[in-house]
């Protein structure tokens, strides 16, 4: 097993498994926080995340195959999806280019919806460009299922903002093609519910000029 | 020549006022705090009379201690918000006399930049990862053209409010962080508190409230403050490492009145090492609000030209912090 990356929550190593390349996600101990809350959160995660894998893909959301789970290792055997993370690479495509992979994040985040299922962590680390059109979501340790329209706003209002943070100079157009592709899915009338609903997030935020 | 720079600091509890040199010196920091009535929370009238009854003799001590006359000063900072409406209104004033008496320029200050800045100024932080904690705010940034950019902030209530209400409500006395420190020390049980991280965003207000019907249920109060620190800070620091995860900045930095509290501290040098970034902390003098933070920021916009004209000088309660334009970064 090798050592690919440290994220935050987990290490990823790179394995073989049975001749086959494999992702091992290992929840880890994190030496900060209390034992009894530490073990509680790697536990649920754990299972959260392979269950939520699964099910996205009955919504055809690319994400990768599970092997194994090993829950009191809180370990996840999946496959090894060979891309780039869309974080890397958003700021150097063209714009054509950028507008489509914009779109089908909002197609597949939509299709997340339809069936209730929350992502809980869209960032453009957690979603890779395979093959230069097909793109995996990956990261699903804080999902769970919910028909509410705040959840679905929550999740478009943490993506949007960390569009904002890490790369501000799309951050506005990028959502815009986000919000097509979730609209092909979702239809004008349930997106334009949600575009309201992560609004007036923001503006519950702290500290916003108006409110709504 | 060196600069010096007036600041009046009026956001929520604290009146302050404080010379700062552009060599990065504090030369003077002078306070006086607002005290609630026991268990009240603060009342923003009650402050603001706190504010003008004592603005004088904050000021004029301020001079005193620096050894600087009043003419002697290149610029007037005052914190132009966030705050409360009535509080700002004073310092404000204040700011506005003197700008026009001895003919200095005004500077607007964000309160919350200034507790950026002058942290990176007394720990020598250049590009970190930002934790602001504080009454006022709960919020991790980083600096990207001209802007703090807002990696993850609560969706609710901030720490600092959290660790209050739950003080007041409790009987603690108030500032409730220090007071919960306190008590946490002899706590040993976790108990189940409910945890929520949204991606890099936190939400307290569930945690309040389980944390209060904990207390009405006669829970021991050091089991609870104990609990409550972990998993608040547990959420916090969860945020931080997915936020340094996903920046991959090389330093840490804490800053903002909950700062001083050393669990908090030690949970986030944990992740800082953890992903080889140097961990800082505001110095405890200047962790809390302070007259030093808006004379130094104020210094800093002041030589980037960023005045204002009395007339247009109107306090800004709902002043975002990633909406400040930061001419003196690079």
């Amino acid at each position: 097993m090798r050592l690919i990356s440290k994220g935050a929550e987990a290490n990823l190593y790179l394995a073989d498994l049975y001749g086959r390349s494999v992702i091992v996600k290992k929840r880890i101990p994190k030496p900060y926080r209390n034992p009894k809350l530490d073990i509680k959160l790697r536990v649920t995660r754990t299972v959260r995340e392979a269950e939520c894998i699964h099910e996205a893909k009955k919504a055809s959301v690319p994400t990768p195959v599970i092997y194994l789970v090993d829950r009191k290792d809180t370990t996840i055997f999946m496959e090894y999806v060979r891309g780039v993370r869309i974080k890397e690479v958003l700021d150097f495509l063209d714009e054509g280019r950028r507008e489509r992979v914009c779109v089908q994040i909002g197609r597949l985040i939509g299709r997340l919806h339809s069936i209730s299922l929350i992502h809980g962590d869209l960032t453009t680390s957690n979603m890779i460009l395979f093959n230069d059109e097909k793109i995996f979501l990956i990261d699903f340790g804080l999902s769970f299922h919910s028909r509410d329209e705040e959840d679905k706003g929550v999740d478009l209002h943490l993506l949007k903002r960390s569009l904002h943070s890490t790369h501000h100079e799309h951050a506005e157009a990028s959502m815009r093609s986000i919000f097509l592709g979730y609209e092909e899915v979702s239809g004008a009338q349930t997106t334009l519910k949600i575009l309201r609903k992560v609004r007036e997030i923001e503006y519950r935020g702290r500290y916003f000029h108006e409110r709504v | 020549m060196r600069r010096l720079c007036l600041g009046i600091e009026s956001t929520a509890h604290t009146f302050g006022a404080a010379i700062a040199s552009d060599d990065g010196r504090i030369v003077s920091d002078v306070r006086d705090i607002y005290v609630p009535e026991a268990g009240k929370g603060i009342h923003p009238t009650g402050a603001a009379q706190h504010h003008s009854s004592v603005a004088d003799k904050v000021v004029i001590a301020a001079f005193k201690d620096a050894h600087v006359r009043p003419e002697k000063i290149d610029a007037v900072a005052f914190s132009c918000g966030p705050g409360l409406g009535p509080c700002l209104r004073v310092g404000a004033t204040v700011a506005r006399a003197i700008s026009v008496y001895f003919q200095k320029p005004l500077v607007p200050v964000n309160h919350a930049i200034a507790h950026i800045e002058i942290a990176s100024l007394t720990t020598g932080a250049r590009d970190p990862l930002v934790v602001l904690v504080s009454g006022g705010h709960t919020a991790i940034a980083t600096y990207a053209a001209r802007r703090w950019r807002i990696c993850g902030e609560t969706e609710d209530i901030t720490l600092g409010n959290l660790l209050d209400m739950f003080a007041r409500a409790t009987g603690l006395s108030t500032p409730g962080g220090p007071e919960v420190e306190r008590m946490a020390e002899n706590g040993r049980e976790m108990l189940d508190l409910p945890y929520t991280v949204k991606g890099n965003d936190v939400a307290y207000s569930g945690l309040l409230t389980a944390a209060l019907r904990e207390h009405k249920k006669g829970t021991q109060m050091a089991d609870l403050c104990f609990s409550l620190q972990e998993v608040a800070f547990s959420m916090l620091t969860e945020a931080t490492e997915r936020a340094l995860a996903h920046t991959g900045k090389r330093e840490l930095l804490l800053t903002g009145g909950v700062a001083a509290n050393r669990r908090l501290q030690s949970m986030l040098e944990s992740i800082a090492q953890e992903h080889e970034a140097e961990f800082r902390v505001v110095d405890r003098r200047f962790s809390g609000d302070s007259g030093a933070q808006i004379a130094w920021t104020g210094i800093l916009a002041f030589k980037a030209g960023l005045t204002v004209s009395v007339e247009e000088s109107h306090v800004r309660p709902r002043w975002r912090l990633d909406e400040v334009d930061v001419a003196w970064r690079r």
